[in-house]
This record gives structure tokens, C-alpha cells and sequence, in this order.
């Protein structure tokens, strides 16, 4: 379990690790926190010719609130967000989604950018992104751009990144003040990745919830002005839809019934 | 809830032993001080070793080419399976069978992980890059998965030699079990499927071997636990003298729980692969390599039978068991099964029994120790059947097991397969429970839940827990004609050596090889006692040297054989060394050597302490003045206890066997909960009560329930190795083999029972290490069957399962909504199937996808694809998704064709990733945009990512299918038109799903 040869590099700036991006594109592979990447590193899974740590570049741990949003720089560890005052009044879902990603030592090293990147169907930060409409910023030496959250997670492992991009940040939009968030999921044990995962928005009649483990990629719907039983058809008719797999930690049939169960549970959470 | 103090009652007077005192061990190990094999300093030059394994679970070795590798820069020697087995003997087992085991696979791999060439490099990492430019052909064979199929005639044979993946098949008959059958007032019967589990230590495997020029064997350091009966074996297969094969254990080791019995056949192939490299070479075992190939307890199917009178009282048992020891046998298996045999009845006073062993190979990891020990699997069963009569019944299941158990005026009393249990008083020790552990109120709270509709369910189990394994149990295996003509086997010695220097320090060596269990405190509290010293002031050094310690067959630490065995062993070294010292001092002190006592570092006459001598003068007399000492007294102060128990004979001619020398007794009882909307058992109360006779350390004691709890709970909830059934591993990380931690595990409630001391150690002592293991997956499941009503309880309780046991309908969905949901045929297996339309002409589409030249640029990643024949194809393809990729080496061969309109194809992809073997079928249909392609694959993947990759391998596939339908879509002039939401195939979609290991 140690990784084939690869080169490293640890860039001083931003505009020098783009410049080694656009140079290596798809035989690089940018490392942050590696809480994702080194295990597939040493199980030789990933191969890349190069190694770009950008964990050390205090332009990307930039952390703050802005007209649009929370801005979260791609040095920005879970743990730091974790800690972060703004957390619990600005982005009420993360601060109740966070303690479920990974544990307490992963989320000191494994960055916010970095799940979102890695793209996991399973994981916790990726599916708040995707509920809440975030967006992820993208540079390259082309320019710069957004984009959204339902572009970005395209499937297992994969997003709508150019092999020469660099995710810069990740920008969640502030909470709504007449809004309530709920999350929750199931796995096993604590930490780990979860079997279905949920969060849920709230906003007057408006009902928006997401959905991970359970597609290739979290899988938001928007209902309006649905109560009662209502909520629970339209919960089965998605999860027949989303179908979900059977493995070795629980079948399609499960996962369709935690939809329904957990979905429930959290859009009455934001009712409540 | 828990209570930290252990009862007073065990203390004896100001003794040592059974006072909980902090253990000597973790000052260093807390401050990160301790020391591992990876700790010790090696040799400069010394090369590190990395296997290539197999990615089949069964399959012929074709052709291994090693020579990229060889010519590496660094790479110091290659070996193969081939090699080993001219340069060694088959490691041998207790019986003769038709197995030819090297450690390595020679000509066939029988399991995933199975090592097929070993490396010695400069460093593990160019190790590994080495192993990266071997090339194995292997051609895949039909897998044996499960353990009663795999006996079946049509099985596929792992073994060429045998007869039936059955190599081993003994029926024993002990009282008149047919008789009790059919006198019975009733008889009912129950199949078990105990699921394969092991307990993961920290520490994995890990040796260094040299080649000593002197001896012309080899000198080795591993974490290996023992029996040291192995070493034997480990010296037959190297073609050495034992004396030869030099062992040593460092002090410490990370956690076994077993484990560490079957590195030997490591060992020997480290030996090997050293010699060839002429250097010493060092292997530390990486996680995968562990879950997927090191040892786990046997999986099992019983089949039980009672007969029972209307009273509930048992009369007779009937237990068919098929033990799934995997692609080998490896000494000393398969000895769970019968290590058990003697207490087939448990804790119950049951005079007609009938078992039946069949021990079953499979392409599945071996088999080898795991704490618990063929326990969990016996008792599951027994005790799952003593449920199910009291069901039966109407009878409370606890009263039912009361009825039937062994009473306190029948100790020391003979079970009828052999068992000599020693001590006890079990219907004390559940009264004892059920009054302390409140019984009463959780029957209360129970009735409560289920008036608010709750499931909720009570669970009871009882166990007789064997400590110190009789070295003669696995010769039961043998007909009585073949044992005495192997001669006989018994007996099961601990050796430990206290010695006594010039200034008075103590030293104490010992066999235990402990791997974190607290020894060396427990044995300088029992030293201390003898000497009359405080067990700060003993020097306890338990590394190992089979060169210079004192040891015989039995040493290592397994089957709870530290307390009754070691501690005798100690107890009996310290009383020696007491006696000679008593003898010297009495000589200075004018009394008899019988009226002197040792206290506060002094000797001193019983009746006048004031007549008194340090004790470290009498250490000084010993060895600066051999002429002042007693005329029959040796110089020095040094003895070496080989410790026996005479209880431990051998098995008699029928087949009874006293497997154990002692037999502690555990009951539980637990209150379970289960959600019926998610199936989530929840233990809401749990109590647990161990009568291990003396308790050398409260401490140590308590560490060993709790420790043997979690891994219980482990076994019971989340821990279980799976297997497809064609022997693709699916459990290779800790995010697939889940393993409970501190944030899972319920607390509990321990009750010290009165203790039943054991008259055939010296100190009373039993073994307490293993108790949950054989009480707790029961117990809880009893608890199951109590609030479900059901009879078919299989472990592990993961969620899924247990919904599908509480029932109800899932509800159907819309009308109208599409549905991804996955209709399985083969549940291992990749199954795609469904249709796309395509922008042009059946004939074009055919055309393309026929033409290898254009498919190698329509595929991403492929770097090469060329017809080798009529319809068949070759290629070389970088596949994956996201940063997951990698080179496979692919080939497709078409059947069946009608241009244009159809095809069935089968194929292959090779690659370190993984092993894939698929086939598909394909209709291609006139439509208004085109051509509508119809396709229905199913694809079977093995290897790493299989292995690691399971949670996300479906979705893999399905995204390298939308890739390839993008492009194929583009080619066929639809100018880049999304695919639909849905899949869609061709003949390289299917190929890239084969790489659907790309996970």
C-alpha cells in the first residue's frame, strides 16, 4: 500500500499553482487536506504523474461572508469551518451536516473544497451544496468562472472541473431569515459514509430536499404547498425514481426506504 | 450504570493478585515507547517484501512472466509460488489431507489476495512498483462460496488431490442419541448460518527473516502469538532443523485476537524469498493484504436437533456443522470446531448428543484462530435452540435453561462429549445476575414498550467458557485407530522463569507472548505474593527467543491460556525460588526452612519477625558465596516452571475429549429495541455476568469483558467478510469491514458473580478473555427472535436484513414514474440492460462499432485495440472515472452475429485495478431517428477495486456507459446530442463497464 512514483510540487502562489495545473491537466492531481486522496494514493487507484499541494497557500484560506454568500477558500479545513462564528447564524445546515463528515481528526485535515471536489455520492458537504444552490469557483489560465452546484457534481468521482482548472473556492448563499434547514442520514457507524443522507429547506410553502447515497450524485427536488400524506407519495415516487443499489452495507430497497423515512423526518424538522 | 470496583470477596487478605493495580505495561506504551517488530532496528540492507496477489477467488496460473520485474533497479529477488514449492515441504496439518499448502499459490489461486509471487526490493515502494510489471494469465474456474453447496459432487474442486471440497467428515455418537430421539416427547430442529468475521488487530503482520550462515537456517523476529506447536512446522517446511529456525517476538504486539497464529506460513515464505535474496528481508502487512488474506474464524452452518420432554428437560442434541475453513487448511485448523467438542452440550446437563463435522474448503481467505475460538459458532446454535424449545413450549426461555443446567453437587462433572467442567455454581451465578442486572424491571419495561406498540424483545444465554486448550483436542479429528498409531497427545505446558540476582532484583521470563492483555502486571503481582515484594520491584520481560527461553509446544497466548496456565507456571517458578531462598535463609535465621516467611523485602522466622534477613542478602549469598550455602542447595537463584495439569489426557476411544483444563461460566441477559421504520436493533439493556474463578487483576479482568463486548457487539451488528459467489472479496478497507468504535458501543452493565475458583490451577484461576464472544451474538439475537416472533435470525443484524424480517410491502410508486431501481439477477454481478436510439442506420451503427480503428478513437482512454481473429478483439484501454484510472488489457470476442440486427459477445479485462469477465447481448432495430440499440449486459468484476470500491462501482459503470454513448452518439453524426438520462450500451459500453472497476 505505497503510491507509484509521483513528482510533488507546493506551489507559492495561486497563479503558479494554475500554471502547473494547465501544464500537467489530467496528470496532475491537486491535494489539499488528502484525506480522500491518499488512501486511493497508496492503494495506487490514482496514479497521477504529479502532486500539487496547495494546502500551504494563505490566499486559499480565505474564509468570509460576502454579498452573495459564504466564501470558503479551497485551504479552508471542515474543521476551521467547523469553528467558524458565522457558522450557526449563516449556514445553519453545515453547522448540523459537519459533525457527520468524517471525524474529528479527518475534518482538521480534509478541506470543504476538497469533499465538494471529490465528489463522493455519499458525502455530507456536496449535498448541503447542492440543496442550498451553491455555487464553486473555477480558475484556470483561461479565467475564471462559476459554477453551479446541480453543474458541478456530475457523477461518482466526477464534476464538471476542467483537467486545468483549479477550484479556488466554494460559495454557499447565507441563510434566508425566513427559512429552516433540517439534515440527517444513516450509516452504521458514526463518520462514515453515509447509506442515505438528507437535508432539507423550508421557505413558506416551499419544500426543497436533497438526497445522497442514493443517485450518483445528491438529487434535490422542489415541492410547493404539499402536506400530509402528500409528502409521503411524493417521497416514495422519488425514491422509486432515484432507485438507489444494492451492496454489501444495504440494499436498493433499503436505501429507497430511508428516502422515505428520513426525508420525512427532516421536512418536518423544518416545519417544526 | 457501570461499576469500576470488582467485588471484595476475591481479595484474600493484602495479596497482590486480585488487586487492581495500574498496569506496569503502559508507562511505555502511552508515551508511544513501545516496542513493535516495525521498532527494531534492522540490518542496513535489509529489503522489504510485497506480494502480488490473486485478484480470482479460483482460477488456473496460465503463465507467470517475472522478468520486468526482475530487471527492475532495485529489485534484489522474484519468487513465485512454483519456487517455494521445490525449495519446501508442504506445511503440514493434524491430519492427512489432500492440501499441498506453501503459503504461496502454486499452479491454481483458490482465493482473493492469495499471494502469487513475492518481491524483495530496496524498499517496499519499488516493491510494489515491481509488482507492478508482473504478468499473471490466469484462467478463471467456477468458484465454491457456500460451505454446504461446496460439498455437493457437481462443486467445482479447489483441491486436485481430494475427493469433495469436503476433506474432513467425522461422526460422533456419545450416549444414545437415537435412542433419545425417538423417546422424545417432541423434537424440532433449527439451521444456523454463523457469518465470517475476524477481530482486527492495529498491528498487522509483520516479520523480518535472515538467513544464518552458522546454522544454515534462518533467524526470524515476527509478531507471531504461538502455538509454538508451529514452529515445528514452520521448521519441517523449510527443511530444517527446529533448532535452526530462531524465533523471537519483541515485547510488544499490537493486539492479535488470534490473528497472529497463521503469519507462519508468511514466515516460512519470507525465509525462502531471504535466501534467494541472500539479505535479511522485512514485510509489514498493509490493511488490504490483512482483511483480504490473512485469517479469520471459520463461517458456519449448523444444523441442530433437540429432543425434549414436555417438562422442556433436553434429552438429546443432534448438531450437523459445516465449517468454512476457506481455500486451506493451516495448522492447527481446523481446531475451533474441535476445540468445542467436549462442551457440544455447553452449560446443560444433556446425556445423548450426535455431531456431525464436515470441514468444508471454498475460495475464500483461510481459516486460523479468532478469539472466541469455534465458540460463538457452537453456542449461537444451542442457544438459539433453547429459545426456540421454550418457544415451542410456552415456558420462559430462562426457566427452560435452568431446568437443563448442570447443578452445583454435580462439579467436577464429565459432559458426555468429554469435557471435564471444573467448578461452579450456575444457577447461582444467574440468580446472582438476574437479581443485580434488575431482570424484573427490564421484563416491566418491556411489557411497556410493546402496550405503546413498540418491538421490543428480552434475550438470555449462557456459556461455559474453556480456558487452556488440551494440545490433544484436534487428534479428536482422527479415528481412534489413527491416534494410536500417531501416538498419544495431551497436555498443554506453560513455562516461566524467575530468577533472583546478586543484589535481589527479579527477573521473570515467560511463553505468554501478550499482546497488550496486561501479563507482565498480572505476573509480578503473582511473584510479588510468593516473595513476599512489591510487584513494582519484579522485572517482567515477555519478548521471546525460542533459542534461550524455556518453551515447549503449547506456549503463546490463545484460547485463555494466561490465567490458568502462565500464572500456574509463574506461581509455580516464584513458590521454587521462595523455597530454595527459604531454605538458605533458614539456615542464617536458626529455624526451619517451613517457619519462614518473606515480607517487606525480608525473610524473616514466622513467630519473630524481628529474626529477620534482607531479602537481598539471601539473593547475595546465592551467588557471591556458593560455600556458605546449604550442602544439597545450587549456586544461583533460577527456576524454570514447565507447568501441566494432569486433568488434560488425551482423547479416550470414543472420542471424548476434556478439551479445556478450566471452564468459567457466563450468563446475559439484554433488552433490544427495534425501530420498525429504519430495522435498527438498539440494545437498550445489557448485562453481563463472568464466574471466572480467581480474578488475578479486577482490571485486567473487566478489560478483557469490555474488550471481548465490543468485539462481540462488532460480530453481532456490522462485522462480516462478504463474498460473491464467484469468490470476488468485497470487504477490503475499514469503510467495508466495518468495526465497531468507541461511538457505537452501548454501555453495559457488568455483575461480578460469586467466584467457583478452579481446583485444577494453582491459583483458581480461569480464563475470561473470550466470554462475550460466545454470549453476546446469541443473546442479542434471542432478543430478536423474542420481538419479531421469528426463527430465522442470521447475524450480522445490519438494518436491511432486519426490515425484511419485520415485513410489510414496500409501497409501489406512481404511475407513470420511471423507476432506476435495479432488478437483479445475479446480485454480484453489474447488470445493465435498456435501449438508446442512435442517429443513423442499423448498417452504419454495426459498421462502427465493428471497425476497431474507429472504435479506438470513439473510446476514451484507449490507447490501442486490433481483430485478432473473426470477431475477436484486443486492446489496451486507460479506463476509470475521476482520478480513479488505470491500463487494462482487454478482449472481446463476438458470437452469434447477424449483420446488422445483432450480436452476443463475451470478454475480459485485465488490469492492477481489478479482473473482469462479462457478456452482453445486442439488438440493433430500424427507428425514425435512426436505430434503436437494445442492450442487456452483465459483467462480473473482481480484484482492488472490487475489494475497496463496492459502494461505487455501479455508478461507475453507468457513467463510463454515458461517456461512451456521448461519443458514440457524435461518431454516428448526432452532433453531440445528450444521451438520455438513462443507460444506453453498445458493444464498448459493455467494455468499459467491465472496467467499471474504475469504481
Amino acid at each position: 500500500m505505497k503510491p507509484a512514483p509521483f513528482d510533488y510540487i507546493r506551489p507559492d502562489s495561486v497563479d503558479e499553482a494554475i500554471g502547473v495545473l494547465g501544464e500537467y491537466g489530467d496528470d496532475a492531481r491537486v491535494i489539499a487536506g488528502g484525506q480522500s486522496l491518499l488512501p486511493m494514493l497508496n492503494m495506487r487507484l490514482v496514479r497521477p504523474e504529479v502532486l500539487i499541494d496547495i494546502s500551504r497557500l494563505d490566499e486559499l484560506k480565505q474564509l468570509e461572508k460576502t454579498g452573495s454568500g459564504v466564501r470558503i477558500g479551497a485551504g479552508v479545513t471542515q474543521g476551521a469551518l467547523a469553528i467558524w462564528v458565522g457558522l450557526e447564524p449563516d449556514l445553519p445546515l453545515i453547522a448540523r451536516a459537519l459533525p457527520n463528515v468524517g471525524h474529528f481528526q479527518t475534518r482538521n485535515r480534509g478541506t470543504v473544497c476538497g469533499s465538494i471536489c471529490h465528489a463522493d455520492p455519499s458525502s455530507e458537504l456536496p449535498l448541503c451544496l447542492a440543496l442550498l444552490e451553491g455555487e464553486v469557483e473555477l480558475r484556470s489560465d483561461r479565467g475564471a468562472r462559476r459554477v453551479p452546484a446541480s453543474d458541478f457534481q456530475q457523477g461518482v468521482l466526477n464534476t464538471a472541473r476542467e483537467a486545468d482548472e483549479l477550484a479556488t473556492n466554494v460559495v454557499f448563499p447565507a441563510a434566508s431569515n425566513g427559512a429552516a434547514y433540517a439534515f440527517d442520514e444513516f450509516n452504521h457507524r458514526h463518520g462514515d459514509f453515509a447509506v442515505v443522507a438528507v437535508a432539507a429547506r423550508s421557505e413558506g410553502a416551499r419544500i426543497s430536499l436533497a438526497v445522497g447515497g442514493v443517485a450518483d450524485r445528491p438529487e434535490v427536488r422542489h415541492w410547493t404547498g404539499l402536506e400530509g400524506s402528500a409528502i409521503d407519495d411524493a417521497l416514495n415516487d422519488l425514491a422509486w425514481e432515484l432507485g438507489g443499489n444494492d451492496d454489501i452495507h444495504a440494499t436498493a430497497q433499503y436505501r429507497r426506504q430511508l428516502v422515505r423515512h428520513l426525508g420525512r423526518k427532516v421536512i418536518e424538522e423544518t416545519a417544526r | 450504570m457501570t461499576k469500576f470496583a470488582m467485588p471484595e470477596e476475591i481479595r484474600e487478605g493484602d495479596t497482590h493478585v486480585g488487586r487492581r493495580m495500574l498496569r506496569v505495561e503502559d508507562r511505555s506504551l502511552l508515551r508511544g515507547e513501545g516496542q513493535f517488530v516495525d521498532d527494531v532496528p534492522v540490518k542496513k540492507g535489509t529489503l522489504h517484501a510485497a506480494f502480488l496477489r490473486s485478484p480470482h477467488g479460483h482460477a488456473e496460473i496460465i503463465n507467470i512472466d517475472t522478468s520486468r520485474a526482475e530487471e527492475m533497479p532495485g529489485v534484489f529477488a522474484v519468487l513465485t509460488g512454483r519456487e517455494v514449492a521445490e525449495q519446501t515441504n508442504p506445511m503440514i496439518v493434524g491430519f492427512e489431507n489432500p492440501i499441498d499448502y506453501y503459503g504461496m499459490a502454486v499452479d491454481k489461486v483458490r482465493y482473493v489476495g492469495e499471494p502469487v509471487v513475492a518481491v524483495a526490493a530496496v524498499d517496499r515502494y519499488r516493491a510494489e512498483d515491481a509488482l507492478d510489471l508482473i504478468e499473471v494469465t490466469y484462467n478463471v474456474l467456477r468458484a465454491a462460496v457456500d460451505p454446504v453447496e461446496a460439498c455437493e459432487p457437481e462443486a467445482p474442486l479447489i483441491h486436485p488431490r481430494a475427493d469433495s471440497n469436503c476433506v474432513s467428515k467425522r461422526n460422533f455418537v456419545h450416549g444414545e442419541p437415537d435412542k433419545a430421539f425417538a423417546e422424545a416427547d417432541r423434537t424440532t430442529e433449527l439451521t444456523i448460518r454463523y457469518p465470517r468475521n475476524s477481530i482486527t488487530p492495529m498491528e498487522t503482520y509483520a516479520v523480518l527473516s535472515e538467513p544464518n550462515a552458522e546454522t544454515g537456517g534462518f533467524d526470524v523476529l515476527s509478531n507471531f502469538q504461538g502455538p509454538f506447536s508451529v514452529h515445528t512446522v514452520m521448521a519441517l517446511a523449510l527443511r530444517i532443523r527446529t533448532a535452526s529456525l530462531r524465533h523471537r517476538s519483541p515485547k510488544n504486539s499490537g493486539g492479535s485476537f488470534g490473528s497472529k497464529l497463521v503469519i507462519f506460513p508468511y514466515i516460512v515464505v519470507l525465509c525462502v524469498l531471504a535466501r534467494k535474496a541472500r539479505r535479511p528481508v522485512k514485510w509489514i502487512e498493509d490493511r488490504l493484504e490483512h482483511l483480504s488474506a490473512s485469517s479469520v474464524a471459520p463461517n458456519r452452518v449448523t444444523r441442530v436437533e433437540a429432543a425434549y420432554g414436555n417438562d422442556g428437560i433436553v434429552t438429546g442434541l443432534r448438531l450437523t456443522h459445516w465449517d468454512d475453513h476457506g481455500a486451506y487448511l493451516r495448522a492447527p485448523m481446523p481446531a475451533p470446531i474441535y476445540r468445542m467438542h467436549g462442551v457440544s452440550t455447553n452449560g446443560y446437563d444433556i446425556r445423548n448428543l450426535a455431531v456431525t463435522n464436515h470441514i468444508v474448503m471454498t475460495n475464500k481467505c483461510p481459516t486460523g484462530a479468532v478469539r472466541g475460538f469455534g465458540g460463538p459458532q457452537l453456542y449461537f446454535a444451542v442457544e438459539r435452540m433453547m429459545h426456540k424449545i421454550a418457544t415451542e413450549l410456552g415456558i420462559d426461555p430462562l426457566e427452560l435453561m435452568r431446568r437443563n443446567m448442570v447443578r452445583a453437587d454435580q462439579f467436577p462433572y464429565k459432559a458426555i462429549a468429554g469435557a471435564l467442567l471444573d467448578s461452579g455454581d450456575y444457577l447461582r451465578t444467574i440468580d446472582e445476575t438476574v437479581t443485580e442486572g434488575g431482570l424484573d424491571a427490564l421484563k416491566k419495561r418491556r411489557d411497556e414498550a410493546r402496550a405503546q406498540g413498540k418491538l421490543y424483545g428480552i434475550g438470555y444465554a449462557a456459556c461455559v467458557e474453556p480456558s487452556q486448550s488440551n494440545m490433544g483436542y484436534i487428534s479428536t479429528l482422527k479415528t481412534g485407530l489413527e491416534r494410536e498409531r500417531a501416538g498419544p497427545k495431551d497436555g498443554a505446558v506453560a513455562s516461566v522463569t524467575v530468577s533472583v540476582d546478586a543484589l535481589g532484583s527479579v527477573n521473570v521470563i515467560g511463553d505468554s507472548v501478550p499482546q497488550g492483555q496486561g501479563h507482565q502486571t498480572a505476573l509480578s503481582q503473582i511473584v510479588a505474593d510468593q516473595l513476599g515484594l512489591d510487584p513494582e520491584e519484579i522485572v517482567v520481560s515477555l519478548d521471546t527467543d525460542t533459542s534461550k527461553d524455556g518453551w515447549s509446544i503449547a506456549a503463546g497466548n490463545y484460547s485463555c491460556r494466561f490465567a490458568p496456565a502462565s500464572a500456574s507456571a509463574a506461581h509455580q517458578a516464584a513458590f521454587r525460588v521462595r523455597e530454595k531462598m527459604a531454605r538458605i535463609a533458614a539456615t542464617r535465621l536458626n529455624v526451619p526452612p517451613g517457619d519462614v516467611e518473606f515480607s517487606g523485602g525480608r525473610i524473616h522466622a514466622a513467630n519473630n519477625p524481628e529474626n529477620a534477613i534482607p531479602f537481598y542478602r539471601v539473593g547475595g549469598l546465592a551467588h557471591w558465596s556458593p560455600s556458605s550455602l546449604p550442602d544439597d542447595v545450587e549456586p544461583g537463584i533460577r527456576e524454570t516452571a514447565m507447568w501441566n495439569a494432569p486433568e488434560l489426557t488425551p482423547t479416550t476411544a470414543n472420542d471424548e475429549i476434556n478439551t479445556s483444563l478450566a471452564y468459567g461460566f457466563g450468563f446475559d441477559f439484554c433488552g433490544v429495541e427495534i425501530d420498525r421504520d429504519t430495522g435498527v436493533v438498539r440494545v437498550d439493556h445489557y448485562v453481563s455476568a463472568h464466574d471466572c474463578g480467581t480474578i488475578l487483576n479486577p482490571g485486567l479482568a473487566e478489560g478483557q469483558i469490555r474488550g471481548s463486548w465490543a468485539s462481540a457487539w462488532g460480530a453481532t451488528f456490522i462485522e462480516e467478510f462478504c463474498y460473491d459467489d464467484d469468490g470476488t472479496f468485497r470487504s477490503g478497507s475499514f469503510a467495508e469491514y466495518l468495526v465497531p468504535t468507541a461511538t457505537e458501543l452501548p454501555d453495559f452493565q457488568i455483575v461480578h458473580p460469586t467466584p467457583h475458583p478452579s481446583p485444577y490451577t494453582r491459583l483458581g484461576a480461569k480464563g475470561i478473555a473470550e466470554g462475550n464472544q460466545y454470549t453476546t451474538p446469541v443473546c442479542v439475537a434471542n432478543a430478536v427472535a423474542d420481538a419479531l416472533g421469528i426463527e430465522d435470525v442470521q447475524l450480522p443484524l445490519k438494518p436491511a436484513k432486519v426490515l425484511r424480517w419485520i415485513g410489510g410491502a414496500e409501497p409501489p410508486p406512481s404511475k407513470g414514474i420511471q423507476t432506476n431501481a435495479p432488478a437483479q439477477r445475479n446480485p454480484s454481478a453489474i447488470e445493465v440492460s435498456g435501449q438508446m436510439e442512435v442517429p443513423a442506420p442499423p448498417q452504419e451503427v454495426w459498421d462502427l462499432l465493428l471497425d476497431p480503428d474507429r472504435m479506438a478513437r470513439l473510446i476514451p482512454g484507449c490507447e490501442r485495440l486490433v481483430k485478432t481473429g473473426d470477431d475477436r478483439f484486443n486492446g489496451t484501454v486507460m479506463l476509470g472515472v475521476g482520478p480513479v484510472k488505470g491500463r487494462f488489457d482487454v478482449n472481446i470476442e463476438l458470437a452469434e452475429l447477424d449483420a446488422p440486427r445483432r450480436t452476443t459477445l463475451t470478454g475480459t479485462a485485465d488490469g492492477p485495478l481489478g479482473s473482469s469477465r462479462g457478456q452482453g447481448s445486442f439488438v440493433i432495430e430500424d427507428s425514425a431517428a435512426g436505430s434503436t440499440v437494445a442492450y442487456d449486459v452483465s459483467v462480473e468484476l473482481s480484484g482492488k477495486v472490487a475489494a475497496v470500491g463496492g459502494r461505487m462501482i455501479k455508478g461507475a459503470a453507468r457513467q463510463l456507459i454515458d461517456r461512451f454513448m456521448r461519443a458514440l452518439v457524435r461518431q454516428a453524426g448526432g452532433g453531440g446530442q445528450a444521451a438520455p438520462a438513462r443507460h444506453r450500451s453498445g458493444f464498448l459500453a459493455w467494455l468499459m463497464r467491465l472496467v467499471g472497476g474504475g469504481r
